[in-house]
């Protein structure tokens, strides 16, 4: 619905909360499939033709943002023992996150799945790696994965990627000797960005601008489903905040929506999906508390809101004494996961070996405080010479890293707004130690002159929002059941990376979209 | 270096103008809607606008740039003919700027020797005011006029190769360069 028409359609057979790729993909999937179906989005529809002066808008100081997160619509608080970005981490719009995102998709290891069994931590998952294989081939499909079957550390699969993937750049090659000697394989990365031209997009044109925003449109985004669905008949509504589940003891009846003209309106469906992100699923559920459900929708378990998780990186970066040619994309081509299934460390470590080190002359020209020869003899002295090795780090569940209501603070609807309590473990503390060991090694490898450290004390999140839903059997320590519905309500399903039990090293969105087709299999059936 | 209209066109390539479009300056005609603050078409910029951007261009391009009329005409007319706001932004910056010139210099932005025009800048504290589109006339010269014509000049092939890369940061070189071990030679048929 490109229109601004946002009053209730009948009663659908499903209501989707949330236009992210999980959302978008349920969408269009159960709306080909030929059911009925409502997506209700919180933020704007952005229009791909404007995406050039979004560019401006990222690169140039002075403008704001390219995707309007913040404000009072997206007020929050941090009160853990650090301090959690959350309006970094997210965008509310048609497409969600996406909009944002670096887009690299790796499947999950055959251990995240059985992590308690296997070494005593977290928790296993209530599928396996076998179960959502074929799920992953199709998230594959549905993303327009650019990869290569390189990878020896890799989970088996069956088939080739969709596309290509990027080739190898020249730091990449430097890298790829210091490793070798170091006995660590490198490989490709799998990236949700088109090394070809396809139906959907172009191939990337190299703007370098991948994370906020691709003016190409050769970088996934959620809003290729979403037109998807509305092609296939489903109705999607943008500016349309969800403000409560209206339901009884067994099923929900409606989603209460608000609208920009200060009206409410209630949709009503068959069955609803939740696919806000793993911070606004269980604000939803925590404000649609009811005698029923005193202390949140599908809360019966207590567990709604906890063991938060995210991943947190890891990094060393430097310069050494030949050209690097950094900042002409702006994603990864080579990676390395020897470090992520043994037990030294515990905690999943992936490499990255960044292809966007160092200051890009673009930026610094428009923040410098000099100009004409001045600025060019300072740009040529800050560019050319640098390398990084990034990495993520693996969080295990902790039920005290939580998102609970802050009751003290409302939104611009005045609803109290989501805390986010977030730590850093110690397993986490020791992998991140690991990780800048070998970080270090293979720039020292380089005789690189060592410029920074991101350790235990400076990480940061990698903004992937994981846990807070979680997927098991038992509906005491688990919220949702294997199919990704609540155990409290016949007809409530959660979709996205809060169902996962622990997150891995990877980054989560393959994931996502590989639950995300499953969950509409089930949704179909139960339809 | 000798900046070109080629390297121009390059330039609005980064900013989603398409190369060879809707280039329109005062002598090219009236069509399209007037802007009722000055009574000139939204997708034309006058030539004394331009005049003072390149004079700018002088102080802010490096010594060695050559060929700066012709780059800021394109590059500015491209750029400004589609978004009539940030039109009006540059135009009213540029004249603001060219009052305080000849309040202080008694002399037009165009007539500043490239020292003076530099002091001038200096003086409004451009090189170390924030940008800012709605904020004082330090920013709003800053934003306006001398970040744009830095952004044109470094987010474009034209100042990245003066710096080692010859696809820079919103600039849409494609995706073999990253591959490259070097930047090569640019001529008139593309990088050897």
């Amino acid at each position: 619905m490109a229109g601004s028409d946002r009053t209730p359609a009948p009663p659908a057979d499903v209501c989707i909360v949330g236009a992210g790729p999980a959302g978008a993909i349920v969408a269009a999937r159960l709306a080909e499939a030929g059911h009925d179906v409502v997506v209700l989005d919180a933020g704007p529809r952005y229009e791909p033709e404007n995406r050039e002066r979004q560019l401006d808008a990222h690169l140039r100081p002075g403008m704001e943002g390219p995707w309007g997160t913040g404000g009072e619509r997206d007020a929050y608080t941090s009160s853990g023992e650090r301090h959690y970005p959350l309006n970094a981490a997210r965008v509310k719009g048609i497409g969600g996150s996406t909009l944002h995102w670096q887009a690299m998709v790796m499947r999950l290891h055959e251990r995240d799945f059985e992590m308690d069994s296997r070494h005593g931590v977290g928790a296993d998952w209530p599928v396996d790696y076998a179960d959502l294989r074929p799920y992953y081939a199709a998230a594959e499909r549905e993303l327009g994965v650019a990869g290569a079957d390189d990878n020896p550390f890799a989970p088996p699969r069956e088939k080739p990627f969709p596309l290509p993937a990027f080739p190898p750049s020249h730091s990449d090659s430097i890298f790829a000797e210091a490793c070798e000697a170091l006995g660590l394989p490198t490989h490709s990365v799998p990236n949700a960005r088109n090394s070809e031209p396809t139906d959907d997009a172009s191939a990337c044109v190299g703007y370098g601008t991948c994370k906020p925003v691709c003016p190409s449109g050769a970088k996934y985004t959620a809003e290729r489903h979403v037109a998807r669905a509305e092609t296939a008949g489903a109705r999607v509504v943008d500016r349309a905040p969800v403000q409560r589940l209206v339901h009884d003891e067994t099923a929900v009846d409606a989603a209460v929506y608000a609208t920009p003209d200060g009206e409410q309106h209630r949709q009503e469906a068959r069955a609803v999906v939740l696919a806000c992100g793993g911070v606004e699923n269980v604000r939803l559920l925590l404000l649609s508390a009811s005698d029923a459900y005193p202390d949140g929708l599908a809360n019966s378990s207590g567990l709604v809101g906890r063991y938060f998780m995210d991943h947190c990186f890891a990094g060393v970066g430097g310069r050494i004494d030949r050209p690097t040619r950094q900042n002409h994309v702006g994603f990864n081509t080579t990676e390395c996961h020897a470090l992520y299934d043994g037990t030294d460390p515990l905690a999943g470590v992936k490499l990255e070996f960044l292809n966007y080190a160092g200051p890009s002359p673009a930026i610094d020209a428009l923040h410098a405080d000099e100009w004409g020869d001045d600025l060019l003899d300072s740009l040529r002295d800050s560019y050319g010479t640098h390398l990084a090795v990034g990495g993520l780090v693996e969080q295990f569940p902790d039920a005290d890293n939580r998102i609970t209501l802050d009751r003290s603070t409302t939104d611009d609807h005045g609803n109290p707004v989501p805390d986010v309590e977030w730590s850093v473990g110690p397993e986490t503390r020791r992998a991140i130690e690991r990780a800048n060991e070998v970080q270090r090694a293979i720039l020292e490898e380089l005789d690189a002159d060592i410029d920074w450290i991101v350790g235990p004390d400076e990480t940061g999140p990698a903004y992937h929002h994981m846990g807070t839903t979680r997927m098991g059997t038992d509906p005491g320590s688990s919220v949702v059941a294997p199919d990704c519905r609540a155990h409290d309500l016949d007809n409530l399903w959660i979709a996205g990376s809060s169902v996962f039990p622990t997150g891995g090293g990877m980054n989560p969105t393959l994931t996502i979209a590989a639950l995300s087709c499953r969950l509409a299999d089930r949704l179909d059936r139960w339809l | 270096m000798n900046l070109s209209r080629r390297d121009a066109l390059a330039a609005l390539a980064a900013t989603g103008v398409v190369a060879g479009g809707s280039v329109a300056l005062a002598d090219d005609g009236t069509d399209g809607n007037v802007d009722p603050a000055d009574g000139v078409p939204e997708n034309v910029i006058g030539d004394d606008t331009v005049a003072i951007l390149a004079a700018v261009g002088s102080v802010v391009y490096p010594d060695a740039t050559t060929g700066i009329d012709p780059f800021v005409e394109t590059y500015v007319s491209g750029r400004l003919s589609d978004d009539p706001d940030h039109r009006r932004g540059v135009v009213d910056a540029a004249a603001e700027l060219d009052a305080t010139a000849r309040d202080w210099f008694d002399a037009p932005v165009t007539e500043l020797d490239r020292s003076t025009c530099d002091r001038l800048l200096r003086e409004l504290g451009v090189d170390a005011v924030d940008p800012d589109p709605e904020g004082s006339l330090s920013g709003r010269v800053r934003f306006y006029i001398v970040n744009e014509l830095l952004y044109a000049f470094y987010s474009s092939p034209t100042g990245g190769r003066l710096v080692g890369i010859e696809n820079p940061v919103g600039y849409p070189g494609g995706t073999e360069s990253y591959r490259r071990a070097s930047m090569g030679e640019e001529t008139e048929h593309g990088r050897e």
